[in-house]
């Protein structure tokens, strides 16, 4: 199986893992959910050629993996940027201003929610409560949490991203 | 504020090590429940009228009774990790400030409902508490907390650490078995519950961190006391999400005896600005809406069931009177319409008409109907589905028409919100 020319395949450490997980649960399919995070780790997105390739592993119907990764919304279905930037809408942000960083964002990097910069670069979500509330109105930056945000704090934000 | 259970470690340098939990008295509640048998612990926590506080307060020491006596297969604990409630964050504290309280509880639970493998499901954004618990297992696991023979004692408890992938329905607890058994996160029709027939068609109890952290000063203080702290049909504290139109947002751990009143003004500080109280949510997004002239209600499960409204996940959302409600009840609708996992068709559909009829009213199009119509919509379908998140969205879009139908009906007729006129909502009917 191939993308762009490059073969979908685990290296060998990675595929001890994915035996390592497949035994520790009582039923092997349910490490079906941490080999995708694996697979999304390793192939920067789930293609239909990476559900193909898990199917095999599990011995699961492409199908059926094709149900469970579109299911979440943290398993990307595309090429996403270097950084992902996931803008909280929900109430408490809402309330506190959540509505103007989803419009600055959108203004500073030229895109709409759920498009990825032409560089590259950043992809920006709006997603829902990511229960912190209190530092409303907040975003996730990769594997961060930054709240009390302000266009100034955005745009140190963005600036420190490579 | 009153005797700190939860919360006591939160500010002492370095709170998620095993050297500051041991300092500070940890893992003294598991040496002493190895000394009892798991029906003296059971009994203490029946003492101690602990309540679940995922949402549902279920007394935790009936749903472990609810195991089966007889059953040849193993048990499991679930710890449901997963929160996703809006306006809750409790547990993202309790896993970044005392991952050993969470596995000191876990391992008690474990101990006395007979489990010996557990699962904690992480939700998938919590990387940072993610990393903090996993890290604390491991040093759990060196220091012989975790494993074969635990303390000497003979038990053994392996911990598995799941990691959801973003969904807010893997919160409730057969969704959860579902993702867990490495399936889309659909719920699963009850009974059988889980404690008869959940993970892997093995007996699981799902208890929520927070319900579990609280076990090892039950255990080491006595469920008597623990009971006293509360009211008769619920003991002890919780922790508070606090946030929106307020000074001090944060988490709070009160008695489940304070109102919402003093949690409000005496510990959240009140509104900025010396603006009004509107409307507050006391228990997580589900909840119904509370007016201002009705926060002077206790917070225990009680108490707000009374008051019309539900204790929740304890998650508290202040909005002061600069508050658009139709537009907060859209925020909300999109919300449930978004997360619906689609299985039932009345949540499905409704909550996904709900948005758009709300969309519509604050487009300046909405019409006259348009609010018995939603009320009419929310009804049908209540109680039918297979599992609480419909009528968890049912409840804001009820209560919210009902207490603050003017502010529906000023949108309708004249086009524009009453409350900040000229205003322009972004972001209609886009998901
Ligand atoms: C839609 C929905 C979402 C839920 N989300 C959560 C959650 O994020 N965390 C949680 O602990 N319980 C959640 N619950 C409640 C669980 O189903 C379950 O009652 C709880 O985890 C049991 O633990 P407890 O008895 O210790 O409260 C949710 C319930 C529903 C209906
Ligand atoms: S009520 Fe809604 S969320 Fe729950 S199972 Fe039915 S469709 Fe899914
Ligand atoms: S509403 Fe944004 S983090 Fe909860």
């Amino acid at each position: 199986m191939s993308l762009a020319g490059q073969m979908i395949a685990f290296t060998p450490a990675q595929l001890d893992e994915v035996r390592r997980l497949q035994a520790l649960y009582p039923d092997p399919r349910a490490a079906l959910l941490p080999v995708l995070q694996l697979a999304q780790e390793a192939f920067d997105f789930i293609s239909p050629d990476v559900e193909q390739y898990v199917a095999g592993l599990f011995d699961l119907s492409p199908a059926h993996v094709h149900e469970v990764v579109t299911f979440y919304s943290l398993f990307f279905t595309k090429p996403v940027g270097r950084h992902v930037v996931s803008v909280c809408r929900t109430l408490s942000c809402h309330l506190l201003g959540a509505p103007d960083v989803v419009a600055y964002l959108k203004e500073r990097l030229g895109i709409e929610a759920g498009a990825t910069t032409k560089d590259g670069k950043v992809t920006f979500f709006t997603v829902e409560c990511l229960c912190a509330c209190e530092m409303a109105p907040m975003m996730q930056v990769n594997d961060r949490y930054e709240g009390h945000l302000t266009r100034e704090k955005i745009d140190r934000i963005l600036e420190r991203l490579e | 504020m009153a005797e700190l259970l939860l919360m006591r470690r939160f500010e002492i340098p370095d709170s998620h090590t095993l050297r500051v939990y041991r300092e500070t008295g940890g893992y003294q509640g598991l040496a002493k429940a190895f000394g009892m048998t798991p029906v003296a612990i059971l009994d203490a926590v029946k003492r101690s009228n602990l309540r679940g506080l995922g949402g549902a307060g279920f007394p935790t020491a009936v749903k472990w009774g609810f195991l089966p006596k007889d059953s040849p297969k193993p048990r499991y604990l679930v710890v449901n990790a997963d929160e996703g409630e809006p306006g809750t964050f409790k547990d993202r504290y309790l896993l970044e400030r005392d991952p050993h309280a969470l596995i000191e509880g876990m391992t008690i639970a474990a101990y006395a409902i007979g489990s010996h493998l557990s699962f904690v499901y992480i939700r998938g954004e919590y990387i940072k508490p993610f990393r903090i618990f996993s890290a604390a297992v491991h040093e759990a696991y060196e220091a012989g907390l975790l494993g074969k023979g635990i303390l000497g004692s003979g038990f053994d408890l392996e911990v598995i650490i799941h990691r959801g992938a973003g969904a807010y329905i893997c919160g409730e607890e057969t969704g959860l078995i579902s993702s867990l058994e490495g399936k889309k996160g659909w719920p699963k029709l009850k009974p059988p519950f889980p404690a008869v027939r959940g993970a892997f068609d093995c007996p699981t109890i799902v208890n929520n961190v927070e319900t579990l952290c609280h076990l090892p000063h039950i255990i080491t203080l006595g469920g008597q006391w623990f009971a006293a702290l509360g009211t008769k049909t619920q003991g002890g504290t919780r922790m508070y999400s606090v946030s929106g139109h307020v000074v001090r947002p944060g988490v709070y751990e009160l008695p489940v005896t304070a109102t919402l009143r003093e949690l409000i003004e005496n510990h959240a500080g009140g509104m900025p600005r010396g603006r009004r109280l509107k409307a507050v949510v006391p228990g997580g997004s589900s909840a119904q809406i509370l007016t201002a002239d009705e926060i002077d209600v206790t917070m225990d499960v009680d108490g707000l069931r009374d008051a019309g409204t539900m204790a929740g996940s304890a998650g508290v959302i202040v909005m002061d009177e600069s508050t658009c409600i139709p537009e907060a009840l859209w925020v909300l609708a999109r919300f449930y319409a978004h997360e619906s996992c689609g299985q039932c068709t009345p949540c499905r559909e409704s909550t996904g008409w709900v948005e758009k009829i709300l969309a519509r009213i604050l487009s300046g199009k909405g019409r006259p109907e348009d609010p018995d119509n939603l009320l009419d919509i929310a009804r049908r379908g209540a109680g039918t589905t297979i599992c609480a998140f419909y009528d968890g969205a049912v409840n804001p879009y009820l209560s919210y028409v009902e207490k603050f139908r003017s502010e529906f009906d000023y949108h309708i007729h004249h086009g524009e919100c009453d409350v900040q006129p000229g205003r322009v909502v972004t972001g209609l009917g886009t998901r």
